[in-house]
């Protein structure tokens, strides 16, 4: 195609012959020690980094890669508590970051901020654009104002907090986790969510949990309408241990309690174990 | 219309699945060979009294007030076997046979946590190998 050109990226892959690699599946058999000791709770591969050695990174006149190098660096210089000033609503802040970390934003951030992150604190002093947080897998995120539209989406695992109100497809396709929003939440929140749990203390929009497969939403206000396959459920003390618990950590716990929260789950209505067989087929034919 | 209605079975047992790995129950799972949905509860909230000293030491080296996102990792059976599911190297972790299994789901589930985040830590794990291989190089 005109226009592009090869280069040559070398990999450690091709030393070691794994580029002729097929991806097939096939299981794997490893054998690994339970009882053996283990070096720390960090990834192998993780940045050591000390919470006790701080950063600070003026952004106002850095682009978003800069940000995003120069936040590395620190990282990689053990730097485990790091405050982004001026971030100025720029795109894709802090993404990626894969070792524990304390990070304070002290303004507003652009769309898919905190995207991808395995394991760091994050606080947003403003507001967040859209998909903030997205395929994140572990760690916490807390938001002081509101956020923008699929806050949440695809979110794999972790804590994602939202103290003001939020837009449209929140948590979409959520497989994992705990999405939290203190105000409202729009329309088709919760839209296909696989797993996790979902805890809306406003009001929220239209078709509220459409469609999902599984996982629990408790809403504290009332929803304009309820979804595709998404029923009320019975709320456990487990549950409102739960609620307590993580309500109070964002400091979110309503003066009057928790009483009033409605439990929605997955009817299974739409689970699709009625394909026809093929000879089934041939009938229909 | 297709796939108006549930046709699976409920869990029963916390060894339901290592007696019976097939876990047909309902007759739609005998028709179609399959087991329908997952051999764990999926929406469990964990116990905190039944937390582990290593989970306890995790959570603080991470800075998090809780498990965080481990509260999704629960054991699972496959094929009978009592296993992890490692979404890090999308499989299945089976638990050594010699590991004694406790006889309730929440301890259970702390067990899993507990080997999963031992298995991730690992140098043995497959993450390390792949990020050795295909890392860019400088």
């Amino acid at each position: 195609m005109a226009g592009l050109t090869t280069t040559k990226q070398a990999h450690v892959s091709h030393d070691l012959g794994m580029h002729t690699e097929a991806l097939r599946g096939k299981t794997q058999q490893r054998f690994f020690d339970v009882t053996q000791e283990v070096g720390g709770y960090g990834y192998p591969d993780a940045l050591d980094v000390d919470f006790n050695k701080r950063a600070e990174l003026d952004c106002e006149k850095l682009d978003t890669k800069q940000i995003n190098s120069q936040l590395r660096d620190l990282m990689k210089r053990g730097y485990g508590t790091i405050v982004l000033q001026n971030p100025g609503s720029k795109h894709s802040i802090a993404v990626g970051i894969l070792n524990r970390l304390n990070l304070y934003i002290e303004g507003s951030c652009g769309y898919f901020a905190l995207g991808l992150l395995d394991g760091p604190n994050v606080k947003v002093k403003g507001r967040v654009g859209w998909a903030c947080g997205e395929n994140m897998l572990s760690g916490t995120i807390l938001i002081e104002k509101n956020a923008g539209s699929q806050f949440g989406a695809a979110l794999r695992g972790g804590d994602i907090v939202c103290k003001g109100s939020v837009g449209a497809r929140t948590g979409i396709d959520q497989k994992g986790g705990n999405i939290i929003v203190g105000g409202d939440t729009g329309s088709f929140t919760g839209f296909m969510m696989q797993r996790g749990r979902m805890v809306i203390c406003g009001n929220a929009g239209k078709n509220l949990g459409d469609s999902m497969y599984d996982g629990t939403i408790y809403l504290g206000g009332e929803a304009r309408s309820l979804g595709v396959d998404a029923v009320p459920g019975e709320i456990t003390d487990l549950d409102r241990e739960w609620l307590t618990r993580k309500l109070k950590m964002y400091g979110l716990y309503p003066k009057k309690g928790i009483g009033h929260f409605k439990k929605i789950v997955a009817g299974k209505q739409l689970w699709n174990y009625d394909n026809l067989e093929p000879g089934e087929k041939k009938l229909v034919l | 219309m297709a796939g108006t209605s549930y046709k699976g079975s409920d869990i029963k047992s916390v060894d339901q699945f290592i007696k019976d790995k097939a876990g047909l129950s309902s007759s739609r799972e005998k028709e179609i060979g399959q087991h329908i949905g997952y051999r764990y509860d999926v929406n469990l909230i964990p116990d905190y009294n039944r937390i582990t000293p290593f989970l306890k030491g995790y959570l603080e080296f991470m800075g998090w007030d809780d498990l965080n996102w481990l509260e999704d990792v629960h054991m699972g059976y496959e094929e009978g076997e009592p296993a992890i599911f490692d979404r890090n190297c999308n499989g299945w972790v089976r638990i050594p046979k010699n590991v004694k299994l406790p006889n309730n789901q929440q301890d259970r589930d702390m067990m899993a946590r507990e080997l999963l985040i031992k298995f991730q830590m690992s140098p043995k794990h497959p993450m390390v190998q792949l990020n050795k291989a295909y890392r860019k190089v400088g």
